[in-house]
């Protein structure tokens, strides 16, 4: 079985937004519209604060409240464990948006539900999602986790890592390196 | 102190700065649901109880405006979605983990026996109505001794419509405020009182309007101790809960929910029922009008406070 995850190490990115508008020009996202996005998060007080620099998109869950809740099955899980919509099955009642704890899903111009997919069309190829490809410093990774000899594997095995509200139970497979 | 941005300019439409995925139309949609869950319960629970004529509006009248109220709801809904014309394929599968499949499956066969049941009574009350085809005639006919068991089937259905309505919001675990287990009852016990009162709006008959008085000041009591679970429950829940509460104490939707809601949906017809049944010279319509209005409040306040709260922190 295959498991794909990415895992982006928030030491190496600078918020550059390559990977924003390589996953808009990549898969035609509408203008005005985002899939992926950077997210910088600041803790502690002014002379002591620490800055975090995420790449944040849909983190194709384990266990998929989008999928659960989708009154059609237009969102599914699809082989490897990537979430994606099949527009001609999607009714557009936005129950997945309403259901995601990541606020990761928006409404198509032309009316469907629309998210990462991971650029499917490239994964099926054996490549890397087009975010990945176009990182500047190195920071995302792609790969298998249940191949133990992957990168993706590796990396989480060996450094300090999170996900984001893991306490929504959604186990996400977007990993965070810190 | 902890500060997340976005720094991308992330403003997806619908999304940012908070969600918006659902306006007025699923707020109708939840109401009339319930409100005809409501009207169809009581009618069927007392044609059960053989006490069609003693309460002739809740069993024959009022349910004529059931699917003319199930119609608007359902118009609403189709209004709400974004990709209209793939909306049959709401039909095309049952997924029981989806509570919008399972209440658009209940909602197929509500709808038609919501047009059966008052088609029973159409001859006693209007007499006068002739059919442009004889067919018609023979159709009720055909169903007329199998009323009974349209009977059980529309309070089956009109329970699971009423909870339905609660449980569409509460089985998303990312809005803090529709999750949790009481959002069902809520709406079950909050559809069957609007349902109650619009009954009390429609009768001329005294003895069944004071009947349905005594139903809903019952009902309205159960709601109120509903309301006090719900606040209990986001305090006593987590962080996410807790802090979302504040929309209700305090926030944006205190004057909603309280006023609007709590005082002049639930309070203000309480009192006014509770001092007609003791002789006051109170017009039960203007309790019943309250109890309506606070209906339509309540779910408007819960499908847009729910969609204000998520666990994300953005700024």
């Amino acid at each position: 079985m295959t498991r794909y995850a990415m895992v982006i190490d928030t030491i190496r990115c600078v918020g550059c937004a390559d990977c924003v508008i390589a996953c808009q020009t990549e898969n035609d996202v509408p203008l005005g519209f985002a899939r992926d996005w950077i997210v910088q998060i600041t803790n502690g007080v002014y002379g002591d604060l620490r800055l975090e620099i995420q790449s944040q998109r849909c983190n194709h869950c384990t266990d998929t409240p989008c999928v659960r809740t989708c009154p059609t099955g237009a969102s599914h899980v699809a082989e490897g464990g990537i979430v994606l919509v099949n527009h001609d099955e999607c009714i557009g009642c936005q129950a997945c948006i309403t259901s995601c704890p990541y606020d990761a899903r928006y409404v198509h111009p032309e009316g469907y539900v629309d998210k990462c997919t991971f650029c499917h069309h490239r994964t099926t190829k054996g490549e890397n999602p087009a975010c990945v490809d176009v990182c500047p410093t190195y920071a995302m990774t792609f790969g298998d986790l249940d191949d133990k000899n992957s990168e993706v594997n590796k990396l989480l095995t060996t450094r300090r890592n999170k996900t984001i509200i893991p306490e929504a139970g959604t186990e996400p497979n977007v990993f965070f390196l810190d | 102190m902890e500060q997340v941005i976005i720094t991308s300019g992330r403003m997806n439409h619908g999304i940012d700065p908070h969600l918006h995925a659902w306006g007025w139309e699923i707020s109708l949609y939840l109401y009339l649901g319930g409100l005809v869950a409501g009207i169809l319960f009581f009618a069927t629970f007392y044609y059960i109880r053989g006490k069609a004529d003693l309460y002739p509006t809740a069993v024959k009248l009022a349910p004529f405006f059931t699917p003319l109220l199930l119609a608007i709801g359902l118009g609403a809904l189709f209004v709400d979605l974004t990709h209209k014309a793939y909306f049959w394929r709401l039909y095309t599968t049952i997924r029981m983990e989806s509570p919008m499949s399972w209440g658009a499956w209940t909602l197929l066969f509500m709808f038609p026996l919501s047009i059966l049941w008052p088609a029973m009574y159409i001859k006693e009350l209007f007499p006068e109505i002739k059919w442009p085809h004889p067919a018609f005639d023979k159709i009720i006919d055909f169903f007329r001794p199998y009323q009974l068991w349209m009977a059980w089937a529309i309070i089956v259905l009109s329970v699971v419509l009423g909870v339905y309505t609660g449980i569409l919001l509460s089985a998303f675990n990312a809005r803090p405020i529709w999750n949790n287990s009481i959002l069902g009852p809520f709406f079950l016990v909050s559809g069957l009182s609007t349902g109650v009162a619009f009954t009390m709006m429609l009768s001329k008959d005294k003895a069944e309007k004071l009947k349905f008085s005594r139903i809903d000041i019952l009902l309205i009591a159960i709601e109120i101790t509903i309301v006090v679970h719900l606040i209990m429950g986001y305090l006593a829940s987590t962080a996410q809960q807790i802090y979302w509460s504040k929309l209700f104490l305090g926030g944006e939707f205190t004057f909603s929910f309280w006023i609007l809601f709590f005082l002049f949906g639930l309070i203000v017809p309480l009192v006014l029922e509770v001092l007609e049944l003791r002789g006051r010279p109170i017009n039960m319509k203007v309790a019943a009008t309250f109890v309506l209005f606070g209906g339509l409040v309540l779910r408007f306040v819960m499908v847009q406070s729910g969609q204000v709260s998520t666990w994300l922190s953005y700024f």
